[in-house]
């Protein structure tokens, strides 16, 4: 019963968007304070940026570390979050359909979203950060079980 | 092609057409809103040339109107193969349907006024569906061959030969349309129309005191703008009572060997079907006003697609099990679609003492129970719901909790069920208690749907 965690290769997608946004940030906290108050403002438009970049990146580590799969013998379960904590537990013959994602920056780590989806809305289990070949390796068993055990509503 | 041998032919798997005076029913409500505001467009005060203009307008496009539906009827054809209904329509895009039978959640007959008028109904088949596709509609056919439709399809539906008869249905209840009339009057909408009266009272009353003339004056306008807010809130009340009364009006159940019968409506008729094991999950609901009275109502759902866009057509799309019940009458409704499970629960399946800091207001009425078939959660103040969901059911569990909840050593459990949105909430619950049911109610469901079977 060891939850599946995602590829470590998220955490390095998800730092490349956040070193990204806060370096964009620092520039334009950086010039304003600038701008606006001189020299020390400027340091203190930096300081603030860098501390919004540190308390964000300690949050999305929290978050990255929070997510964990499990496939057990007649359901998948999927939990995430760090401040709100979910757990969502989805039997294999209840899938309608599972899909594939992956966003630019995704791609670029080879990485892919496995998501399933229940003939109820309210349903919400996605796997992010998967390798591409083991997300497909996934969304193919996952079809497998959730035609073997299909039944109707 | 005398209406009553096209149905024979269609169900045979011919193709056929609908009704030959669909077309009018279709128009009727278009047509005479044109009329009317044609008539008054004519009648205002033009100069002759604007007035030939203006009727000539209205001619137009009451003549589109009518070729449209004309043409969507000569356009749409259907029949019946093997277990499967085939509807083809549209003219310039071409839509082929096809619903199999075996997957139909529910079917109604729907009678709107003017088909009622001319003899004629509508046949609309409910099937399941995250898309955006449509619900199966025959509008219209007559009467009878609308009863008949029915009766094939369901037997259609419950993999039993095409002709098999249509089993009779014993009544199991009926609601006493004096009580629909005044639950529908009791609305909480009431509360918000005194809340502004009092306030108004309470303003003038003040003003008054104040003295100067000016001041009354402007007490004065206030009184005024006051009345007529309120005299527009009764009249949206009446209004909102009189659909509710419309719909639900004459509401009796049946139960028949195929599913359960629902009759309801005054002026537009309604005969819904719904088959058993298709019942997602079953809702109890005590507004507030209705407390005192001690009555309920219970809702239904099946597995269809959100298609409804506004809460008008929301409410007459719920499929209802009492529009207004006593207490005592909606536990035994309950009982008798859900055999063994409790339509009220006891304090005893309360979360644990300390959620009262969770939920100071409604943390009287959360409660949760289940057993191996049945999962039973309460929740709400103002209007406190019990959602009953069979196991085997279940699509998806979800257990969450934020920082305060874990503070408290709780957590939120939500059971989802593939209709229309409900979730039976267990809020609240002890943690471990939470945790140890995740994993429960999973085996449960598996074990429920395995015997389902």
């Amino acid at each position: 019963m060891q939850y599946r965690r995602p590829s470590p290769r998220m955490w390095l997608a998800r730092q490349t968007v956040l070193g990204l946004t806060s370096l964009l940030l620092l520039a334009i906290l950086g010039v304003s304070g600038a701008l606006l108050w001189g020299g020390p403002g400027g340091l203190g438009g930096i300081g603030a940026s860098l501390a919004l970049a540190v308390t964000s990146w300690l949050v999305e580590r929290g978050r990255y570390r929070s997510w964990g799969y499990l496939e057990r013998d007649e359901d998948l379960v999927v939990k995430r979050g760090l401040l709100f904590r979910r757990l969502t537990v989805v039997p294999f013959g209840r899938m309608q359909f599972v899909d594939v994602t992956a966003g630019p920056v995704d791609r670029l780590y080879d990485l892919a979203t496995v998501q399933l989806h229940t003939a109820a809305a309210a349903t919400d289990a996605r796997i992010p950060g998967l390798r591409s070949a083991d997300a497909a390796q996934l969304r193919d068993r996952l079809a497998t079980l959730g035609e073997a055990r299909a039944s109707g509503l | 092609m005398p209406p009553g041998s096209s149905q024979a032919l269609a169900l045979a798997g011919t193709w056929c057409r609908l009704h030959p005076l669909s077309p009018v029913v279709r128009i009727g409500v278009t047509l005479g809103a044109a009329l009317v505001a044609g008539v008054s467009w004519v009648s205002g005060d033009h100069s002759s040339s604007g007035r030939t203009v203006d009727t000539l307008v209205v001619a137009v496009l009451a003549v589109i109107g009518v070729a449209a539906a004309v043409v969507s009827w000569l356009v749409t054809r259907w029949r019946v193969v093997g277990d499967e209904l085939q509807i083809d329509t549209g003219l310039v895009y071409r839509q082929s349907l096809r619903f199999p039978l075996r997957r139909v959640q529910a079917v109604d007959v729907v009678a709107p006024l003017t088909a009622r008028i001319l003899g004629l109904a509508e046949v609309r088949v409910i099937s399941a569906g995250t898309g955006h596709r449509q619900h199966g509609r025959l509008a219209y056919l007559s009467n009878q061959d609308a009863a008949a439709v029915r009766a094939q399809l369901l037997a259609l539906a419950h993999g039993l030969a095409a002709e098999t008869p249509e089993p009779p249905a014993h009544p199991l209840f009926r609601v006493d349309n004096g009580r629909l009339i005044a639950a529908s009057l009791l609305r909480g909408t009431w509360l918000l129309v005194l809340v502004v009266v009092a306030v108004g009272a309470i303003l003038a009353a003040v003003d008054p005191a104040g003295g100067g003339g000016t001041v009354r004056q402007g007490g004065a306008e206030a009184a005024t703008s006051l009345i007529s807010a309120v005299v527009t809130g009764l009249v949206a009340l009446g209004l909102d009572a009189a659909r509710s009364v419309n719909g639900d009006f004459d509401f009796t159940i049946g139960q028949a060997s195929d599913g359960l019968r629902l009759h309801r409506g005054l002026l537009q008729k309604r005969h819904e079907t719904i088959p058993y094991g298709r019942i997602q999950a079953v809702r109890l609901i005590q507004p507030l006003l209705w407390r005192p009275f001690g009555w309920a109502r219970v809702e239904l759902d099946v597995a269809r697609q959100p298609e409804a866009r506004h809460q008008g057509e929301a409410r007459q799309l719920a499929h209802l099990l009492a529009p207004v019940a006593t207490l005592d009458q909606a536990r035994w409704l309950v009982a008798q679609v859900a055999p063994g499970a409790p339509a009220t629960l006891a304090r005893a399946g309360a979360p644990p003492r300390r959620a009262w800091y969770r939920a100071p207001l409604s943390y009287h009425y959360l409660s949760a129970w289940h057993d191996d078939r049945w999962l039973v959660t309460q929740t709400g103040r103002v209007r406190p719901a019990t959602v009953i969901v069979p196991l085997e059911k279940v699509q998806s569990i979800r257990l969450s909790s934020g920082p305060l909840l874990r503070a408290l050593h709780l957590a939120n459990l939500r059971i989802d069920t593939a209709g229309r949105r409900w979730v039976a909430a267990a809020l609240c619950r002890d943690a471990d208690e939470a945790t140890a049911l995740v994993h429960q109610l999973g085996d449960l469901a598996w074990r429920a749907r395995r015997l389902s079977w």
